[in-house]
């Protein structure tokens, strides 16, 4: 469709940087929103613990404990939401997929996260593993916030943010891709925002 | 324009303003023309794209304030004073001015009657715009749904749809609705006068035994602070569905 000019619409500018680190029809924020379905979950350290579980059955455990002792990395990076919100520079601290999928990652071509609140969302694990995604549970330095997804949250910087499940309590193994709460809902199921995948058919 | 909005891929539709509503001092609902409109689901928002001269474009999201069931496509916009896209849209369109946008979107924040009762409706600010297409939708429709409506502001100018709900609750015995203003009240007022706290929701609200139905849609802080409230109160989480209104993040 041939675009119709708005009438005397200017709008803002965007810096050379910022031009180069949006994907399209996506803007800059300094703040951080929040994006979610359904209220807050507030599960107690106590009671959290994290699992990878293969097609089979077979399945490994972390309490948080267990979670705190395996090896930690820094991640800065851009984050894009699907809502149209990017923010540059945001810094994590977690452990890496491939930390916590090591000897199941033969067991499946893509996962689904699973977490409280009953949220899902699916991704292929070519896509998690290789230093990409993590579950971090720090956020500039702090403990991450339940509102923004604490005590740990999926992160997938390189796919829109809604792949980044709040409240994550495990990947679950699948043969094949399943679509997740929000693609079950007319959301893409892979979710580049450089190919701006955001809705179904996109 | 009643019709289901299938899933399958977004298209891109034109509209033209027909007419402009000033709702109050900072929100302004456009009524569009759409030739072809496919109809939408009570719930569900555009994408409104800008376009300017030079080719840049904006794109930002609005909830349909109009009903499956109504004849035209309406949106309601608060003005954003940092917002780039809103306040073009409530300042400057004028009747007639093209309007590009991308919909419709979402398929979890929608109602719809055989998603089962009591129906729970609450509105901070700007956030009634969804759950006056709900209200809309089940009065237009004949539903006998019985429904509460809980809408919070700061203050009687900023109450968008104010006489058009207050008909509705007039002519229906079934849809009570309750104001509540947190910041200043006129003479006489009868509603509530402060933010929404456990004890109001516990008057306003169904009992949890009721299992309602509850969209809750407004501002990040709003929406957090009553739906904690709710599941203390007992209330079932997956029966709460949220929409996070007003700029972007807090």
């Amino acid at each position: 469709m041939t675009n119709i000019i708005s009438r005397g619409f200017r709008g803002r500018r965007q810096s050379p940087e910022e031009a180069r680190r949006l994907p399209p029809g996506q803007y800059l924020t300094e703040r951080f929103p929040v994006l979610s379905a359904g209220p807050t979950p507030h599960t107690p350290l106590t009671a959290w613990d994290f699992s990878v579980v293969a097609p089979n059955g077979r399945s490994k455990q972390w309490n948080w404990q267990e979670f705190q002792t395996l090896p930690r990395e820094t991640i800065t990076t851009d984050i894009h939401c699907v809502t149209r919100w990017s923010k540059f520079d945001t810094v994590w601290e977690g452990v890496s997929l491939d930390t916590l999928l090591a000897g199941f990652v033969e067991d499946g071509q893509f996962i689904m996260a699973f977490c409280d609140g009953g949220y899902t969302t699916n991704l292929p694990i070519a896509d998690v593993i290789g230093g990409k995604t993590w579950i971090a549970d720090t956020y500039d330095g702090q403990p991450l916030e339940a509102e923004h997804g604490g005590p740990a949250r999926l992160l997938v910087p390189h796919l829109y943010f809604w792949k980044s499940a709040k409240w994550v309590r495990g990947l679950r193994l699948l043969t094949r891709d399943e679509p997740g709460f929000w693609e079950n809902y007319g959301y893409h199921m892979y979710g580049d925002p450089w190919r701006e995948q955001r809705y179904q058919g996109d | 324009m009643a019709g289901t909005a299938l899933p399958g891929r977004l298209k891109w539709w034109s509209g033209d303003v027909t007419q402009i509503v000033r709702e109050t001092p900072t929100a302004s609902s456009l009524i569009l023309n759409v030739p072809g409109w496919l109809g939408h689901r009570a719930g569900q928002h555009v994408d409104v794209r800008l376009t300017a001269e030079d080719g840049y474009q904006a794109v930002r999201s609005y909830s349909i304030a109009s009903a499956p069931a109504d004849e035209q496509l309406m949106l309601t916009i608060e003005r954003l004073d940092d917002g780039e896209v809103s306040p073009y849209l409530v300042d400057d369109v004028r009747p007639g001015d093209p309007l590009e946008f991308l919909g419709p979107i979402g398929g979890y924040f929608v109602w719809e009657e055989e998603m089962g009762g009591p129906l729970l409706l609450i509105a901070g600010g700007s956030g009634v715009v969804p759950l006056r297409a709900m209200a809309r939708q089940r009065a237009l429709t004949g539903s006998d749904v019985p429904t509460r409506f809980l809408y919070s502001a700061r203050t009687a100018d900023a109450l968008i749809y104010r006489s058009e709900l207050n008909a509705l609750a007039a002519s229906d015995t079934h849809f009570q609705l309750v104001y509540t203003l947190t910041r200043s009240q006129p003479p006489g007022w009868t509603g509530y006068a402060r933010r929404v706290d456990a004890d109001m929701l516990r008057e306003v609200a169904w009992s949890p035994e009721d299992n309602p139905a509850i969209y809750l849609c407004g501002p990040t802080p709003f929406v957090e602070a009553v739906s904690e409230q709710l599941v203390a109160l007992g209330h079932n989480p997956t029966r709460i569905r949220i929409e996070r209104f007003g700029p972007t993040g807090v």
